[in-house]
């Protein structure tokens, strides 16, 4: 088996800025992801292009957490595309968004990190037709107190202090899959091991992050695209295709969306060659990739 | 506390008051209405049968009762300090020590994971072997703490802010030591009025949850509490979470009744 190990390299000259910036970033998603919702204002630039009928000018966009980058990009764009329209983007935890999408939420558009959360609201009839936009794949990260002792997942049980994603979050049940094909792939007891050294079970990828990255936990899994951007410092090691999971991310309007025509706009500039240019910028693989 | 002449109620409230107010009313107790209509005595079983709730139930129980001991142990100098200080700062140092009232949980969260953690200012004498507290119980007591001690510490110094001077001077002249003046003669008279104040820390520590969940992480069985129980049941059994809810109501609703009980009682000795 090929255990590749793939770390961020540090560019030169602005290590110690960039380390603020990840720290603070880190910080900052810390308190978003407490806080009830992620509202994003951006100023709508003059456009030519179609408008939108009269009476639809706002759009309640929920996506999963890890889509916070791509996804603020492609409002900016969608904005400035469509003048006079205000794009709302909650994020949080897709079993959050999916608790407040069958509570009745007034939602247009779920973008879910996961297949399973999207094929239970489809089947409950809360959601319309569902399309796969973007793969994203499982990464261990690592604090810089801890890049000595692992440097390949196989050392991952070396680690200290492991956080993964609860449970109900798809991150959580991706890492556990990870974990039992690694029982199989790496050796008995895998999981044992690792889950021995789990100090905590977080509710968002954010967190998961944000404790490695201020050096509470010294290892944690996370998506790809999460770890874009971050601290430099933070060790990122691939996890082995034959033991990981590619993450599906599926798209689709709300059933009983208040604003169906816009709704359609998002999903259409998502699925395109801009949102994939976007998406793909922020790390994540083709809808088409295995 | 609340001083009303018996004159006052002579006055009854207008007809608008009355209706403007049960809006608020109203909204107050609507959300407490819907969880208890949509609770279902299936519910409870189906708490009682969860094994997390049982741990989550204990954690909180530990956990909460060392804090109100460390608040009782080390808030009670501090507020006796603080009421009878001669010294200009102690309003101001008064104040500060009460921000954590009004700070949002997740900056507490924050604070705490920067002052306490792995590469916080104190990290050097508190983890020479490189451990962290963060996802500890120990982390839970003291993120409970710097929430609700400031309560118990606010409603200590207004206590012993109302014991007439003449008492402890006598006492003094009699011979009592200051710290004698304190744990015998202050603490045993104003013992209602302290324990109510206790009894409200203990209860916003029962509840705290957004410091709890940056600074002590979510772990079955070593760090998760009641309040993080519910949120996590939230997402996957609706029926746990209910419950145990409503529970925790209760436990409020009931703290409540206590401490209402002793304010009138502390009314009536001053």
């Amino acid at each position: 088996m090929s255990l590749e190990r793939m770390t961020r390299t540090r560019e030169p000259g602005s290590g110690a800025r960039r380390t603020r910036v990840g720290a603070s970033c880190a910080l900052l998603s810390l308190l978003a992801s407490c806080g009830e919702d992620a509202r994003v204002a951006s100023p709508s630039t003059e456009a030519v292009t179609p408008t939108p009928g009269p009476e639809e000018t706002e759009l309640l966009v929920f996506a999963a957490t890890s889509l916070r980058d791509a996804f603020r990009t492609m409002e900016t764009r969608f904005e400035a595309t469509h003048p006079g329209v205000d794009v709302t983007l909650q994020l949080a935890g897709t079993q959050e968004l999916r608790a407040q999408i069958e509570a009745g939420a007034p939602a247009d558009v779920l973008a879910s990190a996961d297949v399973v959360s999207m094929e239970a609201l489809h089947t409950a009839g809360r959601v319309e037709e569902t399309t796969i936009f973007a793969r994203n794949e499982p990464v261990l990260v690592v604090s810089r107190e801890a890049r000595e002792r692992v440097t390949t997942f196989a050392d991952l049980p070396r680690a200290e202090r492991i956080v993964l994603g609860g449970p109900e979050v798809p991150i959580g049940r991706y890492a556990l899959t990870i974990l039992d094909n690694a029982d199989r792939a790496l050796a008995p007891s895998f999981r044992a091991r690792v889950e021995a050294h789990v100090v905590s079970r977080e509710p968002n990828v954010s967190q998961v992050l944000a404790k490695v990255a201020m050096g509470e936990a010294e290892a944690g899994i996370v998506y790809r695209t999460d770890v874009r951007g971050a601290d430099p410092e933070l060790g990122v090691i691939s996890i082995p295709t034959e033991i990981s999971v590619i993450a599906a991310y599926p798209i689709a309007t709300v059933e009983g969306a208040p604003h169906p025509r816009l709704a359609s706009a998002w999903i259409e500039l998502v699925l395109g060659t801009e949102g994939r240019t976007v998406l793909a910028d922020a790390g994540f693989l083709a809808a088409e990739a295995p | 506390m609340n001083e009303r002449p018996t004159s006052d109620r002579v006055v009854a409230p207008d007809r608008a008051s009355l209706a403007i107010g049960s809006l608020l009313a109203f909204l107050l107790l609507a959300p407490l209405f819907g969880l208890v209509v949509s609770a279902r005595p299936s519910d409870l079983w189906a708490a009682l049968a969860s094994p997390s709730v049982w741990s989550a139930l204990e954690i909180s129980l530990v956990t909460t009762c060392l804090t109100a001991l460390l608040t009782l142990v080390l808030g009670t100098p501090l507020a006796w300090s603080l009421a009878r200080s001669e010294y200009r700062a102690a309003p101001a140092i008064e104040l500060v020590l009460r921000l954590p009232i009004v700070l949002p949980p997740s900056v507490a969260g924050v604070a705490l994971l920067l002052a306490f953690g792995r590469r916080g200012p104190f990290a050097g004498w508190l983890y020479p072997e490189g451990t962290t507290l963060a996802f500890t119980g120990l982390a839970v007591v003291l993120a409970q703490t710097f929430v609700a001690a400031p309560l118990y510490v606010q409603g200590a110094v207004a206590a012993f802010r109302r014991i007439d001077a003449r008492v402890l001077l006598v006492a003094r002249s009699l011979g009592a030591s200051p710290t004698r003046l304190l744990l015998r003669v202050a603490m045993p008279m104003l013992a209602p009025a302290l324990i109510a104040a206790i009894a409200m820390c203990w209860a916003r520590a029962l509840g705290e949850f957004g410091a709890t969940l940056l600074f002590a992480g979510n772990m079955e069985g070593r760090t998760q509490t009641l309040p993080l129980a519910i949120y996590t049941a939230f997402e996957s059994d609706l029926a746990v979470a209910r419950a145990t809810s409503i529970v925790l109501v209760l436990v409020a609703l009931v703290v409540l009744v206590v401490v209402r009980v002793l304010e009138r009682r502390s009314e009536a000795h001053a």
